[in-house]
């Protein structure tokens, strides 16, 4: 006798689709970054936590004195994990394709095939770090004719990022809001309008949303919209317990994704009952 | 040997004339770490550093990679 009753466990997780994104896949949607953590150690676990296979760090000066510190690279298995240099801090396209050219030499170094990317930041000014469209432009379009896979970072206006896809971005990365600021994704029209145009055509084009995150409920909302993955860095680092959260923010990714692959009922103004009206044995008032 | 000023990360230094970009590296204690170079605002490529001698005025950046988002 067969039941339709089961307590058998679930079938295997549905929905985790691979990331398509500079030439290669991954398994996880979510990409970290390596900053402002109290400790390497809690980084570490936290990256653990996270799932991501891409995180992303800063090229800065060797520090000449009191430089007995312990260095980042002694807590990143660059065997396990794909290093996504920024250039965070340029103001200018000149400064970001010097500093990508010197993330590219140490990656090369460490032999990470993260040497053929990078995360472009061109920032306007230091108060918003809004990025700076034309910079960013002028930036992708250098480095690209240099040969590297450009993941640039832009703010959610879907003009310029059309406008940098065109530069030879190899992913558009609209900030959900300022970064660092966890105010989540404030305008998510034009993320959507982002995604719209900058797949049109080119379904797979992967668009990314960059900065903003404050919470995992953040992640699951750009994610079910479309997004093909998110970058976030202070949420986790900042959050009460980082490792936590890195836990949380990967749920939240994948349930994000889950959602939006499996489709979003359509929102209405009235109510629709879950239980059946048929049988009811109450006074049901109107009828 | 005479000495050449040259500026390290933005700090002056002096060093002897013929000095190479491998050997300034060397003297800072940072051979053998992952570390990129550039005078004067263009790469040197690693395999470069030991041919490079540097010259009076460059101006010498030794960066590394760091925590970041």
């Amino acid at each position: 006798m067969t039941s339709a009753k089961t307590s058998s466990p679930p079938a295997a997780e549905p929905g985790l689709d691979p990331l398509a994104l500079a030439g290669r896949t991954w398994s996880s949607r979510l990409i970290v970054g390596t900053g402002k953590y109290e400790s390497y150690e809690t980084m570490q676990q936290a990256l653990d936590a996270s799932g991501a296979e891409v995180v992303t760090v800063a090229v800065r000066r060797e520090r000449l004195i009191n430089k007995e510190g312990r260095s980042l690279l002694e807590f990143i298995d660059t065997d396990r994990y794909t290093i996504l240099p920024n250039t965070a801090g340029c103001f200018s396209a000149e400064d970001a394709v010097r500093v990508a050219r010197l993330g590219r030499e140490i990656l090369e170094q460490l032999n990470n095939p993260g040497a053929g990317w990078v995360k472009v930041e061109v920032l306007h000014d230091k108060k918003t770090l809004l990025p700076d469209p034309v910079g960013t432009i002028e930036a992708t379009k250098e480095l690209v004719a240099d040969g590297f896979k450009v993941l640039a970072y832009t703010s959610d206006d879907p003009a310029s990022a059309v406008k940098i896809k065109e530069a030879g971005a190899t992913s558009v990365m609209p900030a959900g809001s300022p970064i660092g600021s966890g105010q989540g994704v404030l305008n998510r029209n034009n993320i959507l309008l982002c995604l719209e145009l900058l797949k049109e055509g080119d379904a797979a084009y992967p668009v990314i949303v960059d900065a903003g995150v404050g919470s995992a409920s953040d992640v699951s909302v750009a994610m079910e919209i479309g997004a093909d993955g998110v970058l976030l860095n202070t949420a986790v680092a900042h959050a009460k317990d980082p490792v936590m959260m890195a836990h949380a923010m990967r749920h939240a990714c994948i349930a994000g994704r889950q959602s939006y692959l499996a489709g979003r009922i359509p929102k209405r103004l009235y109510a629709t009952a879950s239980s059946p009206w048929e049988g009811a044995i109450s006074y049901i008032p109107g009828e | 040997m005479p000495e050449i000023r040259i500026t390290v990360n933005g700090e002056p230094q002096e060093v002897e004339q013929g000095t190479t970009l491998a050997a300034l590296i060397e003297r800072l204690g940072l051979a053998g770490q992952p570390c990129a170079a550039e005078v004067n605002k263009a790469l040197v490529p690693k395999r470069d550093h030991p041919s490079r001698e540097l010259a009076e005025g460059d101006s010498v950046e030794l960066v590394t990679l760091v925590g970041g988002g």
